[in-house]
């Protein structure tokens, strides 16, 4: 990796910390907290599941919430407050600074997500008193989270690079939760007939597809999951992470920044 | 050697949501520079400099024309490591530290990490901010970012300087120093292509000159030639109030202010003036040739070209 980018990514995780994103893991772990004392107190043998399906849940909730949040303003507040052009003026290449905005907003969010994953192991310590083999899931449902935050980075920085905040926000979380329902897409294209199917059926492989990328249910029910599911997954986030990222990049690259 | 070569580059934008409809803002400009010079780029607000800054850094796409920077294309990476850019009116990084916004351009630019910190350091002391590199930008005034953009601009020792506006938010005091500064770069033997409207430091610090408006170029010229046209009058002042008869006899236009008089007359009658002010014991201060100012001149371009014709006939 050219070492532009590298700069380009720490850059970016540094505005990141500055402005207190990861302030919200004091959220998280307020919340966590919270729950596994709760789940301890009401719930009859189903705590261990209570606990992984909000704690994972949150994990994804709050990393696509910052996801789209500071992708979506990573290229246009750089231009609206004029920083790129100091950045551009030097010897760096316009996909150089996609990429490196890329990476950082990607290593933000892994660092967040390491630390929401240790509040979700010690809820799960607090209700169940020790670790199950089973457990070790949770960390593939983690996995899976982190290659979502990929895909919506990569999307959030796709829209960023042609339109306004507010429209890219509503572009990304329109597609993050049309994606959590990729499979029912699927599943309804298979019943339509003619051009309706032709359509849905474009749409429904168009859209990300978090919904085979969430197994949060079944790791709290102790259901392995297959290697070759994550093997299939990880292969399908990167492709698809970067081809949204080509995108942006080509958008970039014809832009001018008025 | 040429350090900048614009050939009829020329930008228009589209405008409207709807109906678009194309905005010419910048009209086939033809422009050269030359190494070791400092060049002014003169126009009211809205003329097209910033435009052409923004070309020239490869920002906006050119409609038509090229332009080569120190014999390179401007998108050349090569090309960009010898340059420095001042944007106007900067905004930076503002949860970062003066010192680390010029250690992450630094990096960008390439400088060595040994090298990198004696050079922040140097540019620092060179802008005035020595005791201010550890604090965020989001608590620096608009005069103290604009003396970090000329920071980050000269930061990695570039061959060419390009400045948009850069007195801009700089007190009386700031403005010298940054020409002072403008100076010793050209000393050293830098280039410098700087925007500005502000007539006064264009004609203190520039070797040559354009003048640019409604996007098209009005005149270009040394400063030393374009303020040398003399009217074939003197403005002469001398200590009092009176003014003798016979100056208002040879035509003279006398103005008095406080204990001093200024009388502006025909080049012809010089000699004569002066021996009647010496008859009536006034006391002589100063004999000047009146000469084009660099504003008389600026004004005169950005009139419309059937206005100058008009006054001509």
């Amino acid at each position: 990796m050219s070492g532009r980018i590298v700069h380009i990514a720490s850059n970016t995780f540094r505005e990141a910390v500055r402005d207190r994103v990861l302030y919200n893991l004091i959220a998280f772990a307020l919340l966590m907290s919270g729950a596994a004392i709760l789940v301890g107190q009401i719930s009859i043998e189903i705590e261990r599941l209570v606990v992984i399906n909000l704690g994972l849940s949150a994990v994804s909730l709050f990393g696509m919430v910052i996801a789209i949040f500071i992708g979506i303003g990573l290229v246009s507040k750089e231009i609206e407050k004029r920083t790129l052009y100091t950045v551009l003026s030097r010897p760096v290449r316009r996909w150089e600074f996609i990429v490196g905005k890329f990476f950082g907003l990607a290593g933000t969010l892994m660092v967040n997500a390491f630390f929401m994953a240790v509040g979700v192991f010690g809820a799960l310590l607090y209700v169940s008193r020790h670790f199950q083999r089973a457990d070790s899931w949770v960390l593939v449902a983690l996995y899976f989270i982190i290659l979502q935050f990929l895909i919506i980075t990569a999307l959030a920085l796709l829209f960023s690079s042609f339109s306004s905040p507010l429209l890219s926000a509503v572009f990304a979380f329109a597609l993050f939760v049309i994606g959590s329902f990729a499979e029912d897409l699927r599943g309804f294209a298979a019943l339509t007939h003619g051009v309706m199917r032709w359509l849905a059926t474009g749409a429904a492989y168009l859209v990300p597809n978090f919904s085979a990328l969430n197994v949060i249910s079944s790791v709290a029910h102790q259901q392995p999951v297959s290697g070759q599911l994550i093997w299939y997954n990880t292969i399908y986030a990167l492709i698809y992470a970067t081809m949204a990222l080509c995108g942006a990049v080509l958008i970039f690259e014809h832009r001018n920044l008025k | 050697m040429i350090a900048i070569e614009i050939l009829g580059l020329e930008k228009t934008y589209s405008v409207g949501f709807w109906r678009k409809k194309p905005k010419c803002a910048l009209k086939p400009l033809h422009l050269t520079v030359e190494e070791g010079e400092i060049f002014g780029f003169l126009g009211p607000n809205g003329a097209g400099k910033t435009t052409t800054l923004k070309l020239l850094m490869g920002l906006v796409f050119p409609t038509a024309g090229s332009a080569r920077i120190l014999g390179m294309e401007v998108d050349d990476p090569r090309m960009k490591a010898q340059i420095g850019f001042l944007p106007e009116q900067p905004y930076f990084y503002d949860y970062l530290t003066a010192r680390e916004l010029l250690n992450y351009y630094g990096q960008l630019s390439g400088v060595a990490a040994k090298e990198r910190s004696r050079k922040i350091d140097d540019v620092l002391q060179r802008v005035g901010l020595p005791d201010v590199g550890g604090v965020q930008l989001r608590k620096f005034s608009k005069g103290m970012l604009q003396r970090v953009g000329i920071a980050q601009a000269i930061l990695h020792d570039p061959k060419l300087l390009f400045f948009d506006e850069p007195m801009s938010g700089l007190d009386p005091m700031g403005r010298r120093e940054v020409r002072d500064l403008m100076e010793q770069l050209k000393q050293e033997g830098k280039t410098v292509f700087f925007s500005t409207h502000i007539l006064s430091d264009a004609e203190a610090l520039c070797d040559r000159v354009a003048i640019i408006h409604q996007g098209e170029l009005r005149g270009v010229g040394a400063v030393a030639d374009l303020t040398s046209s003399v009217h074939g009058k003197v403005e002469i002042v001398w200590q009092g109030t009176a003014v003798p008869s016979s100056l208002r006899a040879l035509g003279a236009e006398c103005h008095v202010t406080g204990d001093t008089v200024r009388a502006v007359l025909s080049e012809a009658n010089q000699d004569s003036a002066i021996d009647a002010l010496r008859r009536e014991r006034l006391r002589l201060i100063s004999v000047i040739p009146v000469r084009t100012s660099l504003e008389d001149y600026f004004v005169q371009k950005l009139q419309p070209a059937e206005a100058v014709a008009g006054v001509k006939s």
